[in-house]
């Protein structure tokens, strides 16, 4: 019976890349000291960047907001640190573009303690004050994209949540955060599924985890009161079982219709740590100024699951691990399929980074590439049954407008098809290319 | 003194890749192929390896020679071209002069892949259209058969000596193929001689069983498109059967029709080229299909006993078209939203 369910919850293509986590999978979560410099950009959200509503040189206590939204798709900002605000203006980031940031100065003197804030009585809230005490709460998605939160609980007229279902797959290889977030705050977790659930009307609450963590399926089942209506469902370990729509049709056997949301389901899709962050705020009223972070990757000499102020710089970070390996020559944010690489180890940790992953010659060594034989492998790779081998073609004769035809936006860029690739064809590099090029013309025609 | 930041590389995600790599898909066929080239050692004798060594020479030759200075390594490397010369020296017969056989090779990748703009884009599978072109020169050597050598190694056929561009010297002692036998004879072959190779033919048509052992190896690989095999032998078999309805004299059995002359091999090993075969799930099936009929109607109707290598060409044209019309049903279109 039990392996009949997991034959069931699956989605179909995906690829099996092998899953690296045992290098962090048992290690409990700890914090990082605090250091000195923190930077906290303005758009570390997709959206509109925040606004800032602090001077240079005023002094923020921990947890205190310094930039509120700056628009409906867009969540405030609060300090990490008690310091004092050194600068406003242009910081390297992610991307390696200049944009803008807060600097602070942590105080040396300060004990960084954080008082618990008075609970939140969200049962009183109306949706409207709950969706605006999420967005003042800084939330965001926490599993990559960092999309506001609060956006997606804000649903049009006539549309109905059903389920929320908590994304606990974390399909991509080395990240174990939501892992030992699950194991070690299963009560935070099924307390901010709680409210969310009921904020939401939705009926039922399903998490969804990879079945290469039976041990944090285990201690979720334990955990769930019998009045709760919580299941947990494990999913067959395959990549990527984490993008929203893959688990929806996963778990519910639902294909979202290509161009719309979740919610047109009747679903509603958060991260492990994004519910927990919300439990954080309404039981204990801290916003989001800290986030659990996975260190590992052949490069980094202690790797660790740790607790780190946003804004940390990666430095700082690496430094807490016992610093980079000799022979490192790459660090990603995030999971090693769809992550950001860095330029420097100046850059922020921010709200939607999961991991820091160093990786040395053996993984970043140039592969030689071959011609593509059509052999097809990237066609059984791709989740949303694209024609990658097409699209790579045309990307590399550059004709992008041919490639709408072949639903070039329907790509969500997981990586699949180059994970896949015999021929080390940069299959999704050539797409996410051709994808950027025809939303810029767009934006210089319109 | 300050420690150095690493210079850090900023290649794109993702960082991980599966094993296989495009030359070791070519060198998983050869090894797939090493049973039935035994085979055809252990029947035809060192004339086989000679045969077999003129098509990879010839294939091996026309790669190196046009090929770019700078990637002259490379496209050697990528064992495609020793794939072509063999599977080319598999579909001819032991007895072939050994000069035809070389030039089958070079003309099968100077034709069939070179002029194409090379590996991965080739219309047609070259190693076939290298045997289409000397069965075109050169229709009686390419159809004159010799029997096995009966275990003596070191007995080469007097055919295979035969000076380039003088009349192919042909000797008394020809033998024909099972379909030749039941075309133009009408004598059935015995399915066990089929299956164990102890017929006349080409040098890799003779065994199916190890031709069958090579495709599984292929296919737990994962090198191999098995709806290709599957849809153009299930083919041959329903549309065998149903020629045997209306005259089970004159048509052969089903199981006749798998095992004799080179469908196992083509089927296996030709057909599922990827470059020459459609890209889809869909297409894959309807590609089967469609050389699985054209086939028997070539065996049984037309003015040759063999079709597959026809038979392959003609849906190799086809490739882009079916390609193009099969493209999968891309998540979340199609589906009504709610």
């Amino acid at each position: 019976m039990k392996a009949l369910g997991y034959l069931r919850h699956g989605f179909e293509h995906g690829v099996h890349p092998a899953h690296h986590k045992q290098q962090t999978a048992d290690l409990p979560i700890q914090r990082v000291p605090f250091g000195k410099h923190y930077i906290m950009p303005l758009g570390q959200h997709t959206g509109v960047p925040a606004r800032p509503v602090v001077a240079a040189g005023e002094r923020v206590d921990r947890g205190q907001m310094i930039a509120e939204p700056g628009g409906f798709v867009s969540t405030a900002l609060h300090s990490p640190v008690t310091g004092t605000v050194k600068e406003i203006g242009n910081f390297r980031g992610v991307d390696g573009r200049f944009a803008p940031a807060i600097a602070i100065e942590a105080d040396p003197f300060a004990t960084q303690q954080l008082d618990a804030g008075t609970p939140i009585d969200w049962q009183s809230l109306t949706l409207d004050e709950f969706i605006g005490a999420v967005q003042m709460a800084g939330i965001v998605g926490m599993g990559g994209a960092a999309f506001p939160a609060h956006v997606k609980l804000s649903v049009p007229d006539g549309v109905r949540i059903r389920h929320l279902l908590i994304n606990g797959a974390e399909c991509e290889p080395y990240l174990t955060t939501d892992h030992r977030l699950m194991l070690e705050r299963p009560d935070a977790l099924l307390e901010g599924a709680e409210i969310m659930r009921q904020k939401l009307g939705a009926e039922e609450t399903v998490i969804g985890v990879e079945t290469n963590k039976p041990d944090a399926i285990d201690v979720l089942r334990k955990h769930i009161q019998p009045e709760q209506p919580v299941r947990v469902v494990a999913l067959k370990v395959k990549y990527p079982q984490g993008a929203e729509k893959m688990m929806i049709k996963s778990v519910f056997g639902k294909e979202v219709p290509a161009g719309q949301l979740p919610r047109d389901v009747e679903v509603n899709v958060n991260n492990v740590g994004t519910i927990v962050a919300v439990a954080d705020y309404f039981s204990r009223g801290v916003p989001l100024i800290e986030r659990v972070v996975t260190v590992a990757g052949p490069g980094v000499t202690y790797p660790a699951n740790l607790i780190v102020p946003l804004g940390t710089p990666v430095r700082d970070v690496v430094k807490f691990c016992g610093g980079l390996k000799p022979g490192t020559r790459e660090i990603i944010m995030g999971g090693p399929m769809m992550g950001r690489p860095i330029a420097s180890l100046d850059v922020p940790v921010l709200k939607g980074c999961s991991g820091v992953l160093v990786f040395t010659e053996k993984q970043t060594a140039r592969r030689k590439e071959y011609p593509c034989i059509s052999c097809g492998r990237c066609l059984e790779a791709c989740p949303y049954f694209l024609n990658p081998s097409r699209l790579a073609r045309l990307a590399k004769s550059r004709m992008f407008d041919e490639m709408k035809a072949y639903n070039v936006f329907d790509c969500v860029e997981c990586g699949c098809c180059t994970f896949a690739c015999p021929s080390n064809i940069p299959i999704v590099q050539l797409i996410r290319t051709a994808k950027d090029d025809l939303t810029h013309r767009k934006e210089v025609d319109a | 003194m300050k420690k150095r930041d690493p210079d850090l590389l900023l290649f794109h995600a993702p960082l991980l890749r599966q094993g296989m790599t495009t030359p070791s898909a070519m060198r998983d066929v050869l090894y797939a192929l090493a049973p039935a080239t035994g085979a055809s050692l252990w029947f035809f004798g060192i004339s086989a390896a000679l045969v077999l060594g003129s098509c990879i020479a010839g294939a091996v030759l026309a790669e190196w020679l046009f090929a770019n200075k700078e990637t002259r390594g490379e496209s050697l490397r990528d064992a495609s071209g020793v794939l072509t010369g063999l599977l080319l020296g598999l579909t001819l017969p032991p007895g072939l002069p050994l000069w035809m056989a070389f030039l089958g090779g070079f003309v099968g990748i100077a034709l069939g892949k070179v002029i194409w703009g090379g590996l991965g884009h080739n219309l047609f599978n070259p190693a076939l259209l290298g045997r289409a072109f000397l069965l075109a020169t050169f229709p009686i050597a390419m159809t004159t058969w010799v029997p096995s050598t009966g275990g003596e190694f070191f007995a080469i056929y007097p055919g295979n000596l035969a000076l380039p561009f003088m009349q192919a010297q042909l000797d008394g002692m020809s033998a024909a193929t099972p379909l030749g036998l039941l075309k133009f004879e009408q004598v059935v072959t015995p399915l066990s001689d089929l299956a164990f190779g102890k017929t006349s033919g080409s040098l890799g048509e003779t065994s199916g069983l190890l031709l069958l052992l090579g495709g599984i190896y292929l296919w737990l690989r994962r090198d191999l498109d098995w709806r290709i095999p599957v849809s153009i032998l299930l083919t041959v078999i329903v549309f065998s059967a149903c020629l045997g309805l209306f005259d089970a004299e004159r048509f052969p059995t089903p199981l006749f029709s798998v095992f004799s002359g080179g469908l196992l091999l083509g089927a296996i090993y030709m057909a599922t080229d990827p470059v020459t075969s459609p890209v889809t799930p869909r297409g894959a099936w309807i590609f089967g299909i469609g050389v699985g009929v054209l086939v028997i109607l070539i065996r049984v109707f037309g003015g040759l006993p063999e079709g597959v290598m026809y038979a392959i060409l003609l849906m190799n044209a086809a490739t882009p078209l079916i390609d193009r019309y099969t493209q999968p049903r891309v998540f979340g279109r199609g589906v009504e939203s709610q």
